[in-house]
């Protein structure tokens, strides 16, 4: 069971949190334009690290909030925790 | 009675007598007794039979690594558990015990012919025998296989006690209280944070508990036991947990404990669980988990009365019990010494056997010596005799070569063995720490650690009691964020050092156990290696050594050795197999905890449930939710009620508890626009006041969710979902709404359970609920269908929603869930006089089939596109985009020959097919697609059928088949409605 | 009530609302009697009115008129860019008091409830057995209250009750209807 930090709540039980799969997967900006190959590459391709890792965590039975961590999926140790902001919250 | 006990000594309670059953002889024992203490106080040495040879095994241990001694422990119905160790389950007044893995009784064992069949029961011996002929394999070899594996009688009754678990944060967990562990716990409670202790035994101590001989700064060892164990008490910020075991030890220093509350109580009170599952987050974590003492291999090293040397010390020093009366000490280091000194002491007859020459002693030998045992350096063990208990030992002198020399019977009635010591390093390698084998030692011992943890005394392979007891101080000093060292003074020193030794020499063609447990021999390891196994995860597999109830703790690092001297490499590169957790075995009871029964999970009832089920109504899980499926009056079966049910709503009015619908309040300037993000369907011209039937896929353009959205104020929406949906597509919209669009102003609120719904649909719909409304205008001019408004009904506040899932006329009333009843109750009144009748779940979708709306989840499966379902209409072309537009573009689903949804009609009218059953062109073919649904239809006066089908729309017409329990029925493919299909009821 | 080993009583209703605002509003600080501009994972008490705030832009108003929070909350907010939605019956509470509180809730809550990192003040959103609860510690006493799903009440109550069990023979202690 992992020690999550969630960046709003500090360290809490795995058992709180639903992971997103891997981080910074930015969906395309004009999909229309998109060709089939790099579409699918966006639903359906993703990395499996061994070492630091990229991953979104939503801390769903917490504050609710979807953030960005680097973990090293060897260690499980986290190397970061990111708030994902928006313009209102500032950055 | 208890012939073998002493009259003094031990920290047993001579006070308190306690009997109890074993294999149905009463037998009397002590307070303070463990089943092993007491059996061998009254001289039951044959305890058990071991697992494929069915040969008479005793007690070789006196702690959790026990392989032999396993037990069916019976403390009343619903109390039976197989598998106990006889050395750590306390002794209570009345328990009831039994040992395993004989028929018809232990005595007189018929498996033990296995014993003289044993040359064909060698390594592999399952894996080579049954894999031909494999025709017997289902009717003869698994039959007999299952009958005779396994240890032990698995329960027939349900558990009848509790269990419970618990959460706990500390600084510092230290697992084992030992000397180590205990110094750790004094050196950690100094610093004021929470402190955690916990050991397996009943009482802490660990080898303090039977060391009488040892000093600790000027005291007794157990006087400074005493004090120490008050001292920690005394403090707040240690809590002690005897009785448990750190058996996992997981990521981010989270650690399970199993606590057993009262196995140790004849009449604990009420209330007490059994056992505690305890999930510990510690900030750093001390393992003091001690070692384990190894065996020596020889022939017939297994007979009962064949035990650990320091487990006779601790039978005589703890307990009071003398194993035998004339013990022979067979040894390949320095502590059996002492347990042979202990034993001396308690006027025991006592030999020593070490295999080691007089040069390799210590200083243990002339002290001895000096006591008057007889100490043969230089010799081997040959054998054993003995049939149900050991009778004698061969021993004979062998020299550097391995000459042995001439053979000499010494008889004895206990043996004692010492092969050296294994550092318990368990939890260390749960915790992925990297081991290191350390040959000044022979064993493993804990090297890098990955996680904040240390090790400290004889789990770190030191094994000097004043080492230990060091060691335990800085590593609870420095698990505090301290640093520091302090010295213990001990007297005298302890003995340590051994030679390792993996077969004794001159073993010749007995049987040298290295497994106890799973009866491996010496002999099935050279064997394994000799048919070309090399890798030590193989040989385990291969041969069984390791495995089971004790996971090899006594016998791992012997096998390792023989591997090693197999192969002719060194033990470092042969390595050693993954530690798992648990280290002891774990009841299911105390990982299920209060998740049984009722608490298995939640069961959600909605606001109206009391009224149905006081109404006779059967209920259908429907995610966590109870919901009516039908509400059957005496003499109905299911298909009358729902007809009934179903005729209400079609020919005047129906009502049904609809609250589990998920809602969500979508508030904010870019409201609609975030809408029209996530759905097929354009939201922005919808004007306030209005629902609309939405669509939701997700990227991949397969529908997620489906639901009615209603507009209520230009920046307010309410959105329904269904009622599994309702979690997960709160997320996904938030998903999307902090990940992608973070700046659009949209703030989402889940409000399933704050409005109930009670939908109303049938002609008569209007006419009952219009009396009950103020403030909306019912008339259908004014109140169309697909329009919400605000009110009161009953004098309570109501977002009015004219929708419906039937095609009739009808409303779905939202109310703040704690007045459901009164307006219910108040409209079911007012349709009375129109017949009114509750429908549940089942009318619903016989009601929305024939109208051929679909359900997703039932007609959707999560690779069914809103074109397969024929909803493609309803993608709003003007937008630029949403979630899962993209993909609807993609090559996949846009090919031809998918499976689109059709209606079937079977040609024999009363059919009603079964939904899953699979649809064809002629039996044979291969299918072209299911049904999804299948239903008695009142309103057809027959059966009608939804399913998916490829290319379905273009069979419109066609006779295929759908397979059944018999075979084949023929259907007729047709649109997928089948009543109003000018879809006019609704607008009456 | 605090001196009970155990005690676990439901709590009457309340209004409740869920208000989400953008964290940079903060700084307004109150909002008809609701403190806002307090930490993620602390509620407020000001009189009859508490505030729990869940998230950076997650609050929870509790109070005992529905209508004078809509007002008092919309007339301080004005036209800043709010929801305020109404879920005075999506939840109802129970207090879990005495000497053994903790040990019970941990019985099924992950949270560490020890005084230095759950003190009076805390409040978070967090898990009981398979239940989603929002766990709320309004004062220094060992009371807590909590917040669950109005149809997860029956089991959160039984959960809370299974594990109460071996503590009801403490003085004091009870589970009232």
């Amino acid at each position: 069971m992992l020690l999550i930090p969630c960046p709003h709540c500090g360290p809490r039980s795995e058992l709180e949190f639903h992971c997103g799969g891997e981080a910074h997967i930015a969906r395309p900006t004009n999909p229309a334009a998109t060709g089939d190959q790099r579409w699918a590459e966006y639903l359906f391709y993703r990395s499996n690290t061994k070492g630091v890792h990229a991953e979104r965590w939503l801390h769903v039975h917490g504050c609710g909030r979807w953030f960005n961590v680097r973990r090293d999926t060897i260690s499980d140790r986290f190397v970061t925790a990111d708030q994902i902001r928006s313009a209102e919250e500032g950055s | 009675m208890q012939s073998n006990r002493l009259p003094i000594g031990g920290r047993v309670d001579r006070s308190r007598r306690l009997r109890f059953r074993f294999n149905g002889t009463v037998i009397h024992g002590f307070a303070g007794d463990t089943v092993a203490s007491a059996l061998l106080a009254n001289g039951v040495s044959l305890v058990g039979r071991s697992f494929k040879y069915h040969r008479p095994r005793g007690i070789l241990c006196h702690g959790s690594e026990e392989p032999n001694a396993l037990l069916q422990v019976d403390r009343g119905p619903g109390r039976v558990d197989p598998n106990n160790r006889a050395t750590i389950t306390e002794v209570t007044e009345g328990l009831t015990v039994a040992s395993q893995n004989h028929w018809p009784s232990l005595e007189h064992d018929i498996g033990a012919i296995n014993d003289w069949l044993s040359p064909i029961f060698t390594a592999g011996f399952y894996y080579k025998t049954f894999m031909w002929p494999r025709a017997l394999w289902d009717k003869v070899y698994e039959p007999l296989i299952r009958a005779a594996a396994g240890l032990g009688v698995a329960p027939k009754e349900a558990d009848a006690d509790r269990y419970a678990q618990r959460y706990a944060h500390c600084d510092v967990l230290i697992v084992g209280a030992g000397p180590a562990g205990l110094a750790a716990a004094l050196a950690a409670s100094t610093s004021g944070q929470r402190v955690i202790l916990a050991d397996e035994q009943a009482e802490f101590g660990g080898t303090l508990l039977h060391d009488t001989g040892s000093m600790i700064q000027g005291m007794q060892a157990a006087g400074w036991l005493v004090g120490t164990v008050a001292a920690l008490a005394d403090c707040r910020n240690v809590r002690l947990l005897p009785r448990t075991t750190a058996f996992g030890y997981y990521n981010h220093n989270h650690v399970a404990l199993l606590e057993r509350v009262t196995d140790h109580l004849a009449d604990p009170a009420s209330g007490l669980p059994r056992e505690r599952l305890w999930q510990v987050r510690a900030k750093q974590v001390v393992l003091a988990t001690g070692a384990h003492e190894r065996p020596l291999a020889f022939a017939d090293n297994d007979r009962p009365g064949i035990m650990l040397a320091e487990s006779i010390r601790a039978f005589i020093n703890r307990y009071a019990v003398v194993p035998g009366h004339r013990i022979v000490f067979a040894t390949s280091g320095a502590s059996a010494y002492r347990a042979a000194a202990d034993a001396r002491a308690a006027g025991v007859e006592v030999v020593v056997v070490d295999v080691r020459p007089v040069a390799a002693c210590g200083p243990e030998l002339a002290l001895l010596r000096a006591e008057g045992v007889e100490v043969l350096t230089g010799h081997t063990v040959l054998g054993s005799t003995g049939r149900k208990r050991v009778r004698g030992l061969i021993v004979a002198p062998v020299d550097a070569d391995g000459r042995i020399g001439i053979r000499r019977k010494l008889t004895c009635d206990a043996v004692g063995l010492s092969g050296g010591w294994t550092p318990a390093v368990h939890l260390f390698s749960q915790s992925r720490g990297k081991l290191t084998f350390d040959t000044a030692i022979d064993a493993y011992r804990p090297g890098r650690s990955v996680q904040a943890e240390r090790s400290a005394g004889a789990a770190n392979g030191s094994y000097e009691l004043t080492t230990c007891l060091a060691e335990g101080w800085e590593a609870g000093l420095r698990a505090t964020g301290r640093d520091g060292a302090r010295s213990f003074r001990v007297s005298p020193a302890t003995p340590t050092g051994f030679v390792a030794v993996r077969v004794l020499p001159g073993e010749g063609n007995g049987r040298a156990f290295i497994d106890f447990q799973n009866d491996v021999t010496a002999k099935d390891i050279r064997l394994a290696v000799r048919e070309g196994f090399e890798s030590v995860e193989h040989i385990k597999r291969y041969t069984t050594t390791g495995m089971a109830t004790d996971q090899g703790k006594t016998s791992n690092m012997t096998a390792l050795g023989l591997l090693s001297e197999t192969l002719s490499r060194p033990v470092a590169q042969v390595g050693t197999t993954t530690f798992r957790p648990p280290y002891t075995p774990v009841s299911f009871g105390a990982l299920t905890g209060a998740a049984r029964g009722a608490l298995f999970e939640p069961v959600r009832k909605a606001p109206l449930h009391d009224w149905a089920a006081a109404r006779g109504a059967v209920f259908e899980p429907v995610d966590r939710w109870l919901r009516a499926r039908y509400f059957p009056r005496p003499g109905e079966d299911m298909r009358a009620a729902v007809s009934r049910e179903c005729r209400a709503v079609r020919s005047s009015v129906g009502i049904l508890d609809a609250s589990t619908l998920g809602k969500i309040e979508v508030v904010g300037p870019d409201a609609a626009e975030f809408l029209n993000r996530l759905y097929i369907n354009g939201w922005t011209k919808l004007a306030p006041g209005r629902c609309r039937y939405g669509v939701m896929p997700k990227e991949d353009g397969y529908i997620f969710d489906d639901g009615v959205v209603a507009r209520l104020a230009a920046e307010r929406f309410h959105v329904t979902t269904t009622t599994g949906g309702a979690a997960r597509v709160l997320d996904h919209m938030e998903e999307y709404l902090q990940t992608e669009w973070p700046n659009l102003k949209v703030f989402l609120t889940s409000t399933t359970e704050q409005w109930a719904v009670i939908a109303l649909q049938g002609p008569k719909a209007r006419q009952v609920i219009t009396p009950l409304v103020d403030g909306i205008d019912m008339s259908a001019a004014v109140f169309p269908h697909m329009a919400v408004r605000t009110g009161r009904i009953c004098g309570v506040p109501t977002r009015l929603f004219r929708v419906s899932f039937t095609g009739e006329l009808g409303y779905e009333i939202n109310l703040p869930a704690s007045q459901a009843a009164l307006v219910w109750d108040a409209v079911y009144a007012g349709g009375e006089p129109y017949g009114i009748e509750p429908y549940g779940t089942e009318a619903m979708h016989v009601l929305r089939a024939e109208r051929g709306f679909i359900i997703v989840g039932q007609e959707t499966d999560g690779t069914v596109a809103p074109d397969d379902v024929g909803l493609s209409g309803m993608i709003a072309d003007a937008k630029p985009d949403f979630v899962g537009k993209r993909s609807l573009a993609r090559p996949d689903l846009m090919a031809a020959g998918r499976k689109q949804l059709v209606g079937l009609l079977t040609e024999v009218p009363g059919v009603v097919l079964d939904e899953g059953a699979q649809v064809v062109e002629n039996p044979g073919q291969p299918a072209l697609g299911h049904v999804t649904s299948a239903y008695w239809s009142d309103a057809c006066g027959r059966s009608i059928a939804l399913a998916l089908v490829a290319g379905g729309r273009a069979r419109h017409g066609q006779v295929l088949h759908v397979t059944t329990q018999a075979g084949f029925t023929a259907v007729r493919v047709t649109e997928p409605v089948f009543f109003d299909a000018g879809a006019e009821r609704v607008h009456g | 009530m605090g001196e009970a080993g155990i005690a676990i009583l439901p709590l009457a209703p309340s209004a409740r609302f869920s208000l989400r605002l953008a964290a940079a509003v903060v700084e307004i600080g109150e909002a008809g009697g609701f403190w806002l501009d307090i930490p993620i994972n602390t509620c407020h008490v000001a009189g009859e009115r508490m505030t729990v705030r869940l998230g950076p832009n997650e609050w929870l108003l509790f109070g005992p008129q529905a209508d004078a929070i809509r007002h008092d909350v919309a007339a301080t907010l004005g036209d800043r860019f709010f929801s305020l939605v109404d879920v005075g019956d999506r939840d109802l509470a129970f207090a879990v008091a005495g000497i053994h509180a903790r040990d019970v809730i941990n019985g099924g809550c992950p949270l560490d409830l020890d005084d230095i990192v759950f003190p009076a003040g805390s409040a978070s959103r967090t898990l009981l057995g398979k239940a989603q609860i929002v766990l709320i510690r309004p004062g220094a006493e060992r009371l807590y209250r909590i917040e669950c799903g109005r149809s997860f009440a029956l089991y959160v109550r039984a959960y809370l009750e299974n594990i109460a069990h071996e503590f009801l023979r403490s003085p004091g202690s009870g589970i009232l209807a």
